[in-house]
C-alpha cells in the first residue's frame, strides 16, 4: 500500500515542468495530484479548492524554504519566485470547494467530533463554517486521511506551523480524538 | 451553520440542535463527549475570550504576511515624525524582520520569529545588501553581538557563531551554547541582550495567555557567554519581548506584555527595572498591567506585594524592542531616552501602538514623561507596517525593523532623506 502512494506522489512531481513559467502552465501539475478542480483522489494529498490564499502563501513558502518537510512539494516549490506563491496562492482559492464523500455516516462518530469542536473551539480560528480566515486554513470537507495526517503531525511536532497554534491546540487531543475530529470536520458543509 | 451531509433529516436536525447548544455553551460537556478535554489548550490566544460577544469574536492575532512587501510597495511616505525627523528604507526582502543586532563592522543582523532565517544587511561597494545569515533556524528571534560573536535565541536553545562577519558568505553554522529551556510554543520565542556584566540575558515566557505558570517559566534569566551559570533574576513576567540597559546605572529595563481579554482599555502594558536582580517579581498572573488584581488569579493577592512598572505603555499596545538612544544626532531631549517599538494592538477594537514610543527617564530612573514619536503605522485600523525592534546606529540615527513587511527604516535628523535630496 505504501509502495503505492510512492507512486502516485513521485508520478506526479515528475510531470512538473520545471522551468514553467505561468500560473496557467503550473496550475494542471498541481491538480495531477491534487485532483481536478482540486479535489483530490489521492490519500494523504489535500484538496485545495477554496483555500485561503494567505495559507497556501504560507505553506508554499514553508515547502520553499525546507520549513515543512514533504519532498514532493519541496521539488515542486524550488526555485519559483515570491511572485508565483502570490499567483499560485490566487489560483488555488479561485478553485471550487471540495465536496465531502458519499455514502453512509456514522452518527456516533459525528457527534464525537462535533463535541470535540465545540471543546477544542476549532471553530474560533476556523470560523463557524470551518472555511478559514487569514492563516488559518479552510478545513470543511477536506479529506479525512489528510486531516488525520495534518492532526498527528501538529500533534507530534513533525509539522511545523507557521506559529505555534496548533501544536497548543493538539497538546490535550488524543489520538482517539484526532479520528473522530477528522470524522466530523470532512463531512460538514 | 454546520449541515451534515448524507444524514437522514431528522438526524440533520438532532445535530442542528446540538451544534447550536455548542455555539452558546462551547466548553459544555455531553453524554456522548468523550474524556473532557479542557475548555482552551493552554496556549490559546482565545482563553478568557468572552462568549457570544461578536465584537469580541472578531479579534484574533493579525497574522504576518509570509512574504516580504517588495521596496517599492512599502507605505515609508505614511510614517509621521515631529520636524527635523525623516525617515527612509534602509533594507527590504527580510521576511518578518525582528530584533536587531549591530557587528563591530557594520553589519546589521535581523532576527525572524516566524521564518528560519537570520539575516545579514551588508555594505558591499557602497552598495547595501541582504543576504540570509544562517537558515533552518527554529523561531530565531533573539540576537545580541558582542566582541565578535552573534548570539542567537531560537525557542528553545541559545546558540553562537564566533567571528561572524568573516564568515558572511559561508553559511556559518552556529555552536548551541544552552539548551535547558521549555519548549512552549506560547511566548516561547524570546529577546536576547547582552549585559554590562557580559552575561546573555533572554525571557522565558508565560505559555500562555493567563495561567499558573510552571517554575520554569515567566521569568529572565542569564547565562555567561559559554553557556554556563544560569541564573533566574526575575519572575512573575508574562512576556519579554525588548531590554536594555541603562548606559548611566546599568540597570536593566525591559517592556512586558500584558494579558489579554480582560477589557479593551486594561490591563495596560508596561516598562519594568530590574533593580533587586534575583529578588523582584512583577506581579504575572496575580497582578495585571500593575495596578489590577487579575479577576481569576488575583483573589488573596495585592498588587502591593509586587514589583511597579516604572510605567504603564498602554493597553495591549504591545511593546517589544527598546533601546536607550545613545546618539547625538537627535536633538539633546531624546539622548539617554528610551525609544520603544509598540508593535500595536490585535485584542482591541480600535488598534493602537503601532509607533515609536519615547519614555524620558529622571536622573533618579524614574520616567519624567513619555510620548509618541513616529506614528503612521496605522492606517484606517488597519497595519501597513509594525515596528518590532529599535537600534542605535554609530551615526546617531536610528534603525527600526518591521516584521510586517519585511524591511527595516532608518531614523535621522537633520539629514534629508534620498529622496528628498
Amino acid at each position: 500500500m505504501r509502495k503505492f502512494f510512492l507512486a502516485i506522489a513521485i508520478g506526479c512531481f515528475t510531470l512538473l515542468p520545471a522551468f514553467a513559467q505561468t500560473v496557467k502552465q503550473r496550475i494542471p501539475a498541481c491538480l495531477d495530484c491534487h485532483g481536478e478542480n482540486g479535489q483530490s483522489q489521492n490519500p494523504d494529498v489535500p484538496s485545495l479548492g477554496a483555500q485561503q490564499p494567505f495559507y497556501v502563501t504560507v505553506q508554499l513558502l514553508m515547502f520553499r524554504e525546507h520549513m515543512r518537510v514533504a519532498d514532493s512539494m519541496n521539488d515542486a516549490t524550488r526555485g519559483l519566485s515570491d511572485d508565483d506563491l502570490r499567483n499560485l496562492a490566487d489560483a488555488v482559492s479561485n478553485l471550487p470547494p471540495p465536496r465531502p464523500p458519499d455514502g453512509p455516516v456514522d452518527e456516533a462518530r459525528i457527534e464525537r467530533g462535533s463535541a470535540l469542536v465545540g471543546q477544542n473551539h476549532c471553530n474560533f480560528c476556523h470560523t463557524p463554517s470551518f472555511t478559514g480566515q487569514q492563516n488559518v486554513p479552510r478545513i470543511a470537507d477536506q479529506r479525512e486521511d489528510y486531516l488525520i495526517k495534518a492532526l498527528r503531525g501538529y500533534k507530534d511536532n513533525s509539522r511545523h506551523g507557521y506559529d505555534g497554534t496548533m501544536a497548543e491546540t493538539l497538546a490535550s487531543v488524543t489520538d482517539e480524538q484526532i479520528l473522530d475530529l477528522a470524522y466530523y470536520i470532512a463531512r460538514v458543509k | 451553520m454546520i449541515r451534515i451531509i448524507s444524514a437522514g433529516p431528522l438526524l440533520a436536525g438532532t445535530l442542528l440542535l446540538a451544534a447550536a447548544a455548542f455555539a452558546q455553551q462551547p466548553t459544555a460537556p455531553t453524554s456522548s463527549a468523550p474524556a473532557a478535554a479542557p475548555a482552551l489548550p493552554p496556549g490559546s490566544p482565545l482563553i478568557g475570550r468572552p462568549e457570544n460577544n461578536e465584537a469580541a469574536a472578531k479579534l484574533a492575532p493579525v497574522a504576518p504576511p509570509p512574504l516580504a512587501t517588495a521596496a517599492d510597495k512599502i507605505q515609508v511616505d505614511q510614517l509621521k515624525a515631529p520636524k527635523g525627523f525623516n525617515i527612509e528604507l534602509y533594507a527590504s526582502g527580510m521576511p518578518n524582520a525582528r530584533s536587531l543586532a549591530l557587528g563591530d563592522k557594520g553589519t546589521v543582523f535581523v532576527g525572524s520569529r516566524l521564518q528560519d532565517k537570520v539575516y545579514a544587511i551588508v555594505n558591499k561597494n557602497g552598495k547595501r545588501e541582504v543576504k540570509v545569515l544562517v537558515s533552518g533556524l527554529y523561531r530565531p528571534n533573539g540576537l545580541a553581538f558582542k566582541n565578535g560573536t552573534l548570539y542567537i535565541a531560537e525557542l528553545s536553545q541559545i546558540s553562537k557563531i564566533d567571528n561572524v562577519e568573516d564568515k558572511l558568505d559561508s553559511s556559518p553554522k552556529p555552536t548551541v551554547i544552552y539548551s535547558d529551556l521549555p519548549k512552549d510554543e506560547a511566548h516561547g520565542w524570546k529577546f536576547l541582550a547582552i549585559g554590562p556584566d557580559n552575561r546573555l540575558y533572554f525571557n522565558v515566557g508565560a505559555p500562555c495567555n493567563i495561567c499558573m505558570p510552571p517554575p520554569t517559566n515567566a521569568q529572565l534569566r542569564n547565562i555567561a557567554t559559554d553557556g554556563s551559570d544560569a541564573q533566574v533574576i526575575a519572575r512573575g513576567i508574562r512576556q519579554v519581548v525588548g531590554m536594555d540597559f541603562n548606559p548611566a546605572s546599568k540597570v536593566l529595563y525591559f517592556t512586558e506584555n500584558q494579558r489579554d481579554w480582560l477589557s479593551e482599555d486594561e490591563p495596560q502594558d508596561k516598562l519594568n527595572r530590574l533593580l533587586n536582580p534575583g529578588k523582584d517579581n512583577f506581579g504575572f498572573p496575580y497582578c495585571d498591567g500593575g495596578n489590577i488584581e487579575d479577576p481569576q488569579f488575583g483573589w488573596g493577592h495585592s498588587c502591593s506585594e509586587f514589583t511597579k512598572p516604572v510605567t504603564q505603555l498602554g493597553p495591549h499596545t504591545a511593546p517589544l524592542g527598546m533601546r536607550f538612544y545613545t546618539g547625538h544626532m537627535f536633538p539633546a531631549k531624546y539622548h539617554d531616552a528610551i525609544f520603544i517599538a509598540r508593535h500595536g494592538s490585535w485584542n482591541k477594537s480600535n488598534k493602537i501602538g503601532g509607533d515609536i514610543y519615547v519614555v524620558y527617564l529622571n536622573k533618579d530612573g524614574t520616567v519624567k514623561s513619555q510620548e509618541t514619536l513616529i506614528t503612521g503605522f496605522i492606517q484606517n485600523n488597519n497595519y501597513i507596517g509594525r515596528p518590532a525592534d529599535v537600534m542605535n546606529m554609530p551615526d546617531g540615527s536610528m534603525l527600526i525593523s518591521d516584521d510586517f513587511n519585511g524591511a527595516v527604516y532608518r531614523v535621522t535628523y537633520g539629514i534629508k532623506t534620498a529622496a528628498e535630496r
